[in-house]
């Protein structure tokens, strides 16, 4: 098949061969689970469980609120121990709500409703599916995969797009899940496809990875599941660069993919929609690549969400030496982990323990604007020019430049001879814009406000003014009617 | 407690200095073939602006209470007494050297704000402040004297040369293209000037006078596709420069061949291929994007021929290029990569069209 040609990108040492080759264990059910309420796009799930009861395997522990939200599950048997802040995967270590379960050693799961014939479900009832099992985009979008579903659908998706680009280095989950359980990835497609009516599906997969093309090939064989091996490169996993590797067309800035009748779902996300629609079962484990070149033993484990980060890194047999950095994601977008003692959530496709020389960390030097950020940019932007304005302290100039069109991938960064840590300045950028935005809604919402005041003021002053009008018009003219009685007296006397 | 550090955790295996050295590699074959070409003389220079350079830029940084160790060793101080070190002529007193030393490295660079701020191609700025101030020291030629020949000075008469500005009358040449340039003021045209004088395959191995590495075309042109290949530089820029040079050229030689030359006559001669492939390809000092590459490469070509061809100098790449880079702020806000999702304009591409 034709593909299309792409914009900048990199080629950074994929480093896979670490992981790539060790089949999926699962990880011993760990004592403590720690599940955040907030693991995806939207408004965070509310705590419908108190401390002390007793929960099943995949029981509902906090239900979905709000259009764009996604509910949370327990990842297996036990009793709750907490419902409060724990640290989070975040770089400063900030907490989030969380829900703590003592795990029984049961396992056991609740009673779901085995669907033999799933194709037989609407399609209507596979995103009411999908919906309750919690899935979200978990190639690490983690946006809500059934609001995506009802979306699709109602702007007439056409095509279908898996996106099997796995393109951060060292990141070997998606390869392994294609290898080892291409069948019922096919299945998990296939559904997607009937439940949003599209008519070409395509699955994209960095052709790298010939053993995972090899396999996902094979299940697909004699479906209408097209399977399309796509150049290896970063950000190949990027959805919009998938389409257009793959179709050629672009989504408009600011819109969605289903603007351009495209739906694009991750390999990992279709598995789990195959297991939510046809086993009932809702989104409690994932598969996590546990690599770097201070792990021991790196490996690719099944892990119920809410495992703390550190008992991957025992299972692998701990550090070769002392890590320089610890990594939640891939080392191009993961973000840097003060503590191994924080909990795999729904988005999290590795753990990285990474040393010195593998982050090449250098003390930034002046840009000599050799423009190879320009060159490396998938998107198109100049990221030396936006660096600059935004150092100047003028972010509105970067926003000109088109700021907020970037992704973070990192591609800038990654080849900058200096060293400059520019998706660094654009996120502190994002964040500042963020802050503002913020500081104008509420300054407006003051405004408002205090006008809404001011006008209630008035009215009640005016009210109260026409009162005393009425009351004095009153009194007078009862004052008169006195008066003129008086006078009447006065004559009739007279 | 460990620094926060922000994505991406990895980075691919380059920094400034293995740039500069990267490109200090690739000219180390014509400069090599330069000493050989003209001797002690020449490699007395070649030490003296690097030696000027590094002293000098370590004092202005010093002063400016800035750490001098990572300023010298981005390597690009000493790139710039190299580049410069080529355009001068091999026989030049040792005060050229160190004056066109400091001023590219202290007055073009750090009082710009040091690397990455300059507006102006730094070596080309010294040039030609050089050659405006000090026009005979500038033009004086050397007829190549090859180690070991008869007529090459030793390692003593060498000192006496470049430090005591001995006179070297005997050996006094002319460039090619100030040759040609005399010869035309005296009416003579170029069927006559060039007898003699021009061989293509004599400008390719640089066995004429000239400046110390302007004169090896061929090893020049082989250390920028070296450039090119290791990703250092892209094609755009140089090709387009030569372009601009040889279309022109081209053009009116087949005009009136007695009074323009030729393309290959243009493009092996002067600072062309210095400039082209070594010059013009500074990042600092041209456009961000292929286009405006494209676009400043081609101009600072035409600029070269027009100002050879019609302009009051011989030689007129250092002027382009310094005329270009003036324009360079002006090509980069016109020319932008089109950003993903929107026209050229930076408009949003329109919501449920396929295209």
């Amino acid at each position: 098949m034709k593909l299309f040609k792409l914009r900048g990108g990199v080629h950074p040492e994929s480093r896979k061969e670490l992981a790539a080759e060790r089949a999926i264990r699962v990880l011993p059910m760990p004592e403590y689970l720690y599940v955040p309420l907030l693991q995806h796009v939207g408004a965070p799930a509310q705590p419908i469980v108190n401390v002390g009861d007793k929960v099943l395997k995949g029981q509902l522990i906090g239900a979905s609120q709000g259009v764009i939200s996604a509910p949370v599950h327990a990842p297996t048997s036990g009793r709750i121990v907490a419902v409060g802040d724990y640290p989070a995967a975040h770089p400063s270590g900030l907490t989030a709500p969380t829900i703590t379960i003592r795990a029984d050693g049961e396992d056991r799961w609740l009673d779901t409703e085995v669907v033999s014939e799933p194709f037989a479900l609407s399609p209507d009832q596979i995103s009411a599916r999908v919906a309750a099992a919690g899935i979200v985009g978990l190639g690490g979008a983690t946006f809500p995969s059934a609001v995506k579903l009802n979306l699709s659908r109602k702007n007439n998706v056409h095509t279908l797009i898996i996106n099997g680009g796995e393109c951060e280095p060292y990141i070997t989950c998606d390869d392994r899940l294609m290898r080892e359980r291409a069948a019922d990835i096919v299945e998990g497609v296939r559904l997607i496809r009937y439940a949003v009516g599209a008519e070409n599906v395509m699955v994209g997969i960095e052709e790298n990875k010939p053993a995972a093309l090899a396999a996902m090939k094979a299940a697909a064989k004699n479906t209408e599941v097209k399977v399309i091996a796509v150049p290896a490169m970063y950000p190949m996993g990027w959805d919009k660069q998938m389409i257009k590797a793959l179709t050629g067309w672009e989504v408009p800035a600011d819109g969605r993919t289903a603007d351009i009748g495209v739906l694009v779902h991750n390999v990992a996300t279709a598995f789990a929609v195959r297991d939510a629609v046809r086993f009932g079962r809702p989104l409690v484990s994932r598969l996590v690549t546990v690599s770097g070149g201070s792990i021991t033993e790196p490996g690719n484990l099944e892990v119920p969400i809410g495992t703390l980060v550190e008992n991957l890194f025992q299972f692998c047999g701990g550090f070769r030496d002392k890590p320089a950095r610890m990594v939640l994601g891939g080392p191009m977008m993961g973000i840097q982990l003060a503590s191994a003692a924080v909990p795999i959530v729904k988005g999290s496709s590795g753990v990285l323990a990474l040393t010195a020389k593998e982050i090449g960390n250098v003390e930034p030097s002046p840009c000599i604007r050799c423009s190879s950020c320009v060159r490396a940019c998938p998107v198109g932007l100049l990221p030396l020019d936006m660096a600059a304005h935004i150092r100047a302290g003028d972010s509105s100039a970067a926003v000109t430049l088109g700021l907020k069109d970037c992704i973070a991938c990192g591609c800038c960064s990654f080849v900058c001879p200096s060293h400059i840590p520019l998706v660094h300045y654009f996120n502190f950028a994002k964040g500042e814009l963020m802050e503002q935005e913020r500081a104008k809604l509420k300054q407006e919402s003051t405004k408002k406000l205090a006008e809404m005041r001011n006008e209630r003021i008035a009215r009640i002053e005016r009210e109260r003014a026409e009162a005393a009008a009425k009351r004095k018009a009153a009194r007078e003219a009862k004052e008169r009617a006195a008066k003129e009685a008086a006078a009447k007296v006065a004559t009739e006397t007279a | 407690m460990t620094p926060i550090a922000h994505s991406p955790h990895a980075h691919a295996p380059i920094s400034i200095s293995k740039v500069m050295v990267t490109v200090m590699l690739a000219l180390a074959p014509a400069t090599l073939f330069g000493f050989w070409l003209y001797g002690w003389p020449a490699i007395n220079v070649w030490a003296v602006s690097l030696i000027a350079a590094i002293v000098g830029e370590a004092l202005v940084v010093n002063w400016q209470g800035r750490a001098v160790r990572p300023v010298l060793m981005d390597g690009s101080g000493i790139l710039t007494a190299w580049l410069l070190a080529l355009s001068l002529p091999p026989f030049a007193p040792w005060w050229i050297a160190v004056l066109g030393s400091l001023f590219a490295v202290v007055i073009c660079k750090q009082v710009f704000g040091g690397l990455g701020q300059n507006v102006f191609n730094p070596a080309m700025a010294a040039r030609v402040m050089l050659l405006i101030s000090f026009p005979l020291e500038m033009t004086t030629w050397i007829a190549p004297t090859p180690l070991g020949s008869a007529h090459a000075p030793s390692l003593m008469e060498s000192f006496r040369i470049t430090f005591l500005s001995q006179p070297i009358d005997t050996m006094a040449s002319a460039s090619i293209l100030g040759h040609v340039r005399t010869e035309f003021t005296r009416g003579i045209g170029l069927d006559q000037s060039l007898v003699g004088y021009y061989a293509p395959w004599h400008s390719l191995a640089g066995e004429r006078a000239g400046s110390l590495g302007e004169t090896a075309a061929l090893l020049l042109l082989l250390g920028g596709l070296y450039l090119i290949a290791r990703r250092i530089i892209t094609w755009h820029a140089p090709i387009a420069m030569l372009l601009g040079v040889a279309i022109p050229a081209l053009l009116f030689n087949l005009i009136n061949s007695n009074h323009y030359a030729g393309p290959m006559y243009h493009l092996l001669s002067g600072g062309l291929m210095l400039g082209a492939f070594f010059i013009i390809t500074d990042p600092v000092t041209s456009p961000n994007t292929t286009a405006g590459q494209l676009i400043f490469g081609f101009s600072c070509g035409l600029l070269t021929w027009i100002i050879r061809t019609w302009g009051g100098y011989p030689e007129g790449v250092a002027f382009a290029v310094m005329l270009m880079n003036a324009a360079t702020p002006i090509i980069d806000y016109y020319v932008k990569p089109r950003i993903y999702g929107r026209d050229r304009k930076g408009v949003a591409l329109p919501v449920g069209k396929e295209f």
